[in-house]
Formats: C-alpha cells, structure tokens, sequence
C-alpha cells in the first residue's frame, strides 16, 4: 500500500523533472540554433529549398482553409448581424476577427500539422538511418547543415502563409457577404478600412504570426533532433510535436493578445 | 547561378504572400482607395455629417447612385464640406437636396438624394443649396424633454 504511494508518487516527480530537463535542452537548443544561424547567409540556397517544403507546399491547404474560414464568418456574421440591421458591419466583423486572431492562429495550427510534423519526421528518420551521425563523423556539424536552414525557411514561411490567409479568408466574405447575400459593398469595404488600423490590426497580427512561426519551428526542430531513433520514437515525437505546438500557440496567442489589446 | 523551378515556386510563393499583405495593408485597412467607372463629383454642405464615412453611399430613391468621396471641414462657413462621386449614368436637377440618413438604428449612415424640379441639371463642381445634416441623437432627446417640460408648465398655468 505504502508502497505502492511512494511508487506512483516517485513517478509523478520524474515525470516533472524529466520536463524541467527537457525544457532546459530544448532552450540550449535554440539558443545553439541561432548561433548557427550564418550558414544562412552563406549558403541560401539551403532556405530557399526549405522555404520550398515547409511554405510552398502548405500553399494549398492554407489557400482553402481561409477562403472557407472567411466564407463561415460571413454567414454566420451576416446571420448575427442583420438581427441589429447592421450587416455593412459585417466587413468589420470579417476583417478585425480574420487578421486579428484567426489568421495567425488557423495559420500556424495548421502549419504545425502540416509543417511541423513533416520536419520532426524528416530529422527524426535522419537520426533514426545515422545521417546526423554520419555528418558528425564528416565534422559537419548537424545543427548548422540541418537544423538552422528548416528554422529560418519555417520562420520566414509563417508570417507570408497567415497574411494569405486572411487575405483568403476577407476574400471568401467578401464572396458570402457582398456577392451571394448582398450587403452593400461599398459599406463593407468603407466600415472595414475605417475600422482596421494598419499599426494596431495588422502589424500585431504579423508579430503574433512571427512568433508562432518560431514556437512552432523550435519544438518541430528539437522533438525531431530529440527522437529516439526508432520507428515508434519517431512516430511519437511526430505526434508530440503537433500536440505541443497547438498549445504553444494558444498559450502564446493569449499571451500577446493579452499585450497588444489589453486598452480595446 | 542555376535557375531552379524551385526557385520559381518559392520566388511566387514570397509575391504572393507580399501581396497579401499589401492587400491587407491597402485595401482592408485604411492607407488607399481605389474607385471604378466615370463619376461627377458635387459639394454638399452640412452643418453636421454625424458618422458619415468615406466611400459611404448616396442613394436616391434608395437606389446607390454614388459615393461619398471626400470629407472636409470649410473654415469660411465652419461647416462640413462632402464631396459627391455621382454615376455619370445618373443627371440630377440643379434644385436637389442632401440629406444625411442612417440605416437601421444602429446602421451605416448614408446621403439620400432627393430630385427637384429645376430643369437645369447639376453640373460637374456645382454646389447643392439644400441640405440637411444628420440627427443627432442627444439633441433629439434634449429637445423632446425641453417640449415636454413646457408642455407640462403651459398645462399648469392653464388650470
């Protein structure tokens, strides 16, 4: 009975330690990260092509997702809405929610799956075949060849992906809004540019989206590197990597909404 | 250098995404604007404009006829001065009025155009003699006290 107390007690301390330890990697890791960060500058042929995999190829879902994000909140907006006989606010409505708060967050959870995950699994199975291994043998070194490219390619991706889907996403509420339901459109777009600012709207949004794009980057990069060299750690990392980063971004996004909106 | 269709796929993928936020910069928020189509542009003058909004509509008969275009303040008069892009399509008589609606209680606020009966038309730059701000809804309420209060004194005197 004791025992068994003592057991589970003992159990739940490693865990958080384990945590706390892991924590302290991850940091060392994007610190050493940065540090190798030149090879960039060198070789930028190398970012180009992650710019290719990480941003390019999430085009498409990213294209869709907004477009139908933007067509939902125009209707149900307009449903809200023409309750009050205010639906030309519906612009405002489409705009401030999509470049405020769901563009840079649908973008990056998105960008987590689809990114994300396909960056702990390519470093992951380079670990798992010994092709970081291999590297270090070569006396080149892994983090600068591998790791630094996939973060800038990730980090310069992420801000360009959340401004096309807002963008996507005004545009699909523009369709429902103005060219199916028939608000008027000059009122729309007029109560959207009178309602958004430049500085407060949109700058803030491109920061949140920055800074996702680095939570989401970094633990994708470290639970790839971190893996067990398996097929099952492999896999799990995979999952971990999605997991974690979804509640980053929502922690974070609470955060800086917290600090750049406290006075609205 | 080799020239990669990599290149071009991410060299797209960077114009797009630039793109986009000019769009948002420009055209979701408040840095431009951009108009389509021949209009005619005719001053108003208001003593109040309330919550009118650039790019608000001008409607005659409810039907959008234009759009407001600028508006100023007029340090001669201290009144409100609105620029009118009117359809081209459209002609108006030289007598028409102005006057600053809202649509819905809570709605955007709009010019209604209503026709005269000068047979001259209005020329492009011409300037609209009637017009009537927008209500304003404290002055209203103030007003409708005011009355009642005078109602109440007239009745009491009276008996």
């Amino acid at each position: 009975m004791l025992d068994g107390i003592t057991r589970s007690l003992r159990a739940i301390g490693h865990r958080v330690i384990f945590s706390i330890w892991r924590m302290g990697v991850a940091t060392r890791f994007f610190w050493l990260t940065l540090l190798q960060s030149g090879i960039v500058l060198r070789r930028p042929m190398l970012v180009i092509k992650e710019i290719f995999s990480a941003g390019v190829l999430s085009l498409i879902i990213i294209l869709v997702s907004g477009l139908f994000v933007g067509m939902v909140l125009g209707l149900q907006g307009y449903d809200t809405l023409q309750t009050y006989g205010s639906e030309e606010a519906l612009g405002i409505l489409v705009a401030l929610s999509l470049v405020r708060e769901l563009g840079p967050v649908v973008a990056a959870l998105l960008f987590a799956s689809r990114a994300g995950s396909a960056i702990t699994a390519e470093i992951g199975l380079m670990k798992a075949t010994e092709q970081i291994a291999a590297m270090e043998m070569m006396a080149v070194d892994p983090v600068a060849r591998v790791v630094a490219p996939r973060f800038w390619g990730a980090v310069i991706s992420m801000p360009l992906l959340a401004a096309l889907f807002s963008a996507m996403g005004i545009f699909g509420g523009y369709l429902v809004g103005v060219v199916l339901i028939g608000v008027d459109e000059g009122a729309f777009w007029s109560q959207m540019q009178a309602a958004v600012d430049f500085r407060d709207d949109i700058l803030n949004g491109v920061i949140k989206s920055v800074v996702f794009g680095v939570a989401v980057t970094i633990i994708a990069l470290f639970e790839g590197y971190d893996a067990p060299p398996t097929a099952e750690g492999v896999s799990r990392a995979t999952t971990r990597t999605v997991v974690t980063s979804s509640l980053a971004i929502l922690a974070l996004d609470f955060i800086l909404t917290a600090f750049m909106f406290h006075g609205v | 250098m080799k020239r990669t269709t990599l290149d071009l796929w991410v060299g797209i993928f960077v114009v797009a995404g630039i793109g986009a936020l000019l769009f948002l910069a420009l055209k979701v928020g408040n840095m431009g604007a951009f108009d389509s189509g021949a209009t005619y542009a005719v001053n108003a003058h208001f003593d109040n404009i309330g919550g009118l909004k650039p790019r608000a509509p001008v409607k005659s008969a409810g039907v959008v006829v234009g759009r407001v275009g600028e508006i100023l303040f007029d340090t001669k008069n201290y009144e409100a001065q609105v620029v009118l892009d009117i359809d081209g399509r459209y002609r108006f008589p030289a007598d028409s009025s102005a006057s600053i609606m809202t649509s819905g209680l809570l709605g955007e606020q709009y010019i209604a155009l209503e026709a005269g009966g000068d047979p001259k038309m209005l020329q492009p730059g011409d300037s609209l003699k009637l017009t009537q701000g927008a209500v304003v809804l404290e002055n209203l309420i103030g007003q409708f006290l005011y009355n009642k209060a005078d109602e109440a004194a007239a009745g009491g005197t009276q008996e």
